[in-house]
């Protein structure tokens, strides 16, 4: 049997007169690895435990593969769970927390041993299995939490932070892991993470929470590049985000090109987009800092769509493969530049502290947030 | 699922084996000289052991009094064939600690479950309450429990001194239990239900195995808090349910007879050997948690 789909339809939970999920609503298909995203307290814990049936909300429904599914308990609905504290059973060893399961159905002997160890063998415990959980580093925690949530064979595996406790070199490693896990046995991945670039490293869609809403549904690619909001477009990665007001929008080949007045740089900014805005409409506007230019000299040439500013370098920080600037600009608004370091540096890279530098990007590279007037 | 190809794993393990493991002693070793906290360990062990090692000696003395007239083994004798009273004494006390503090457990026990898995009106106040008789001086519950029986008409005798025993065992299983639930988490419990258990495997799998150190140290705590009482035990014994501490304190009434010196003997070996069934339980306990 292969993954359900998951369907999640208006779903409300409260606790008091405090929202944890507002309407939700989200279709996660068959053998997706979908992750939900979004700050801590932002109600992801609160759905999965809705999916998993140790919470019930208080109106919407959830269906698997189309079935009403929040009638049925835990225990019936072919969805297993990897907890946030892993929740391994403190009494029993390895090996016996991952034939936990197993015991319950009363299997024959051998099949249980001969399971338990092939699914010990998949996560790399091999060598702990007769180790008390209180014996086992964080890492090893987690997969034997991975090796007992499969072992039922589940359609759904609901992973909530299962790596939050561990350090970022393992935490890579086990998150590859964990995707050619999902590549294998094909069922639907329901991943919760507050950490976006694991979040946009495995998943094939994503959510973005906050505060019990789902803002928006979209592919790494898309929730990364197109953010619907202005806190998606902060919460992933980093980003240089101004409030700005449309002066005009005037087809350009196959799309607009608007002109946007933003304060906080004085200045008409240049941004294309695909939608026709009114002029007067106030919007956000949002360019990543891996898409500034930043240059000594000011470029010789300058398009009608690039956008120029002067500014002075506040600080510099260097990180191996890229340096991060912080630029102070004419009108003292601090914008954040990321430059790629591509080619071998004798003695670091050009720009230093306070020099003074030109920032520059494509009409192309910015991004308007519509701000719905409220 | 047996179809899973596991190739991808092969590679170096991302986490290293062992890399932490220390020597046990080996920290400690080199700091061992015979400084002052070797002299206040020699003097405390002399404190605490040189009573004993004279009532030990005077047990194997031939005559009465305090003078050393020669060895002899007739107060053990006298402890085994001629002390039919003291071991009626020790066997009420035994009976006494093994059904009091079997009651106090599975009490206590499923009362800081209560208080830890449900809210209900006057938790706080119920769990405070709880601890009161563990910080009330022992004649205060002695004789209020005294004042209590008389009033309600029990008579005293063994009955009542299993009510009191009970009563002061509680808040002990309670407090020990309790602590281990503090550590308990929760999540496990829906872990269980998530990998298939009903209810009631939930419990008899998962909350009974581990909260098993804590009901079993409350357990060997009552028994021996038992045992030793003498207090309470004074004020709400009656005729016919002397217990070892009562009977050997009213021996003590009539001049120290050596035949409580050879009993002492033999309790300090018998605890002894105790302890260290204790300790290998207790490590076949720890390690299980
Ligand atoms: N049983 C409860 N009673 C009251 N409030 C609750 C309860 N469970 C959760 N909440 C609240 O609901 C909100 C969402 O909680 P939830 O555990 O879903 O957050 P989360 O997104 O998983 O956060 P984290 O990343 O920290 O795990 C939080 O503000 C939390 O305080
Ligand atoms: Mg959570």
């Amino acid at each position: 049997m292969k993954g359900y789909d998951v369907q999640i339809e208006n779903v409300s939970r409260a606790y008091g007169s405090f929202k944890a999920l507002d309407d939700v609503s989200i279709d996660i298909k068959k053998g997706e690895f979908f992750s939900l995203l979004g700050p801590s307290g932002c109600g992801k814990t609160t759905l999965l435990r809705i999916i998993a049936g140790f919470d019930s909300p208080d109106t919407g429904i959830l269906l698997f593969d189309g079935k009403e599914i929040l009638s049925q308990p835990p225990e019936k609905r072919h969805v297993n769970t990897v907890f946030q504290s892993y929740a391994l059973f403190p009494h029993l060893t390895v090996y016996e927390n991952v034939a936990f399961p197993l015991r319950l159905k009363k299997i024959d002997k051998n099949l249980i041993d001969s399971k338990v160890r092939e699914y010990l063998h998949l996560v790399q415990l091999d060598s702990h299995i007769h180790k008390k959980p209180g014996k086992l580093s964080g890492g090893q925690k987690q997969r034997v939490a991975i090796a007992r949530a499969l072992i039922n064979e589940p359609s759904v595996l609901l992973l909530d932070e299962p790596l939050s406790a561990l350090d970022a070199k393992l935490r890579q490693n086990l998150l590859v892991e964990l995707d050619h896990l999902h590549d294998q046995i094909g069922i639907t991945f329901i991943y919760v993470t507050h950490d976006q670039s694991e979040a946009l490293s495995v998943s094939d869609r994503i959510a973005v929470m906050n505060q019990g809403k789902v803002l928006q549904v979209g592919t790494p690619y898309e929730i990364y590049e197109s953010p619907a909001t202005d806190f998606v477009a902060r919460f992933i990665g980093e980003t240089n985000l101004f409030e700005a007001t449309v002066v005009n929008c005037d087809p350009y080949e196959d799309y607009f090109m608007t002109t946007l007045d933003i304060p906080a740089l004085n200045s008409l900014v240049k941004v294309t987009d695909y939608d026709n805005l009114e002029k007067g409409q106030r919007v956000s506007f949002t360019v990543r800092p891996e898409k500034l230019k930043i240059t000594g000299e000011r470029p010789n040439k300058v398009g009608k769509d690039i956008n120029l500013f002067h500014g002075i370098v506040e600080e510099p920080i260097y990180s191996g493969f890229q340096s991060k600037y912080y630029v102070l600009l004419e009108n003292s608004t601090v914008i954040k530049v990321i430059q790629q370091h591509a080619n071998y540096m004798d003695e670091g890279p050009e720009i230093d502290w306070k020099d003074s530098v030109f920032v520059s990007w494509s009409a192309e590279d910015g991004y308007i947030v519509e701000v719905v007037d409220s | 699922m047996s179809s899973l190809d596991p190739s991808f794993l092969i590679k170096a393990p991302t986490h290293p084996v062992g890399v932490y493991k220390v020597s046990k002693n080996q920290v400690f070793k080199d700091h061992r000289r015979f400084g002052f906290s070797n002299i206040v360990l020699v003097l405390t062990i002399l404190f605490l052991f040189t009573p004993l090692i004279v009532v030990i000696t005077y047990s194997f003395n031939s005559s009465k009094g305090m003078m050393w007239t020669g060895f002899s083994l007739k107060w053990y004798a006298a402890l085994l064939f001629d002390s039919e009273e003291l071991w009626r004494a020790f066997l009420n006390s035994f009976i006494i600690a093994i059904s009091s503090s079997a009651v106090a457990t599975v009490l206590a026990s499923l009362a800081a479950v209560g208080i830890k898995w449900y809210s209900f009106k006057g938790r706080q106040f119920i769990q405070t309450l709880s601890f009161l008789p563990m910080v009330l001086p022992e004649v205060i519950i002695g004789i209020s429990m005294l004042i209590f029986f008389t009033a309600i008409k029990l008579p005293l005798g063994m009955f009542s001194i299993f009510i009191a025993h009970t009563t002061f065992n509680l808040p002990f299983v309670f407090l020990l239990v309790s602590a281990r639930l503090d550590e308990f988490d929760f999540t496990i419990l829906e872990a269980a239900r998530d990998l298939g258990a009903s209810e009631r495997q939930t419990l008899m799998k998962v909350i009974v195995p581990s909260i098993m150190p804590g009901v079993m140290s409350g357990l060997l705590m009552s028994i021996t808090m038992s045992l030793e009482d003498f207090v309470i035990t004074f004020f709400v014994s009656g005729p016919g349910s002397t217990t070892l501490p009562l009977y050997v304190y009213s021996m003590i009434r009539y001049g120290v007879s050596p035949v409580i010196n050879a009993l002492s003997f033999v309790l300090i070996l018998s605890i002894i050997l105790l302890a260290f069934a204790l300790r290998r339980f207790l490590k076949v306990i720890a390690a299980s948690s």
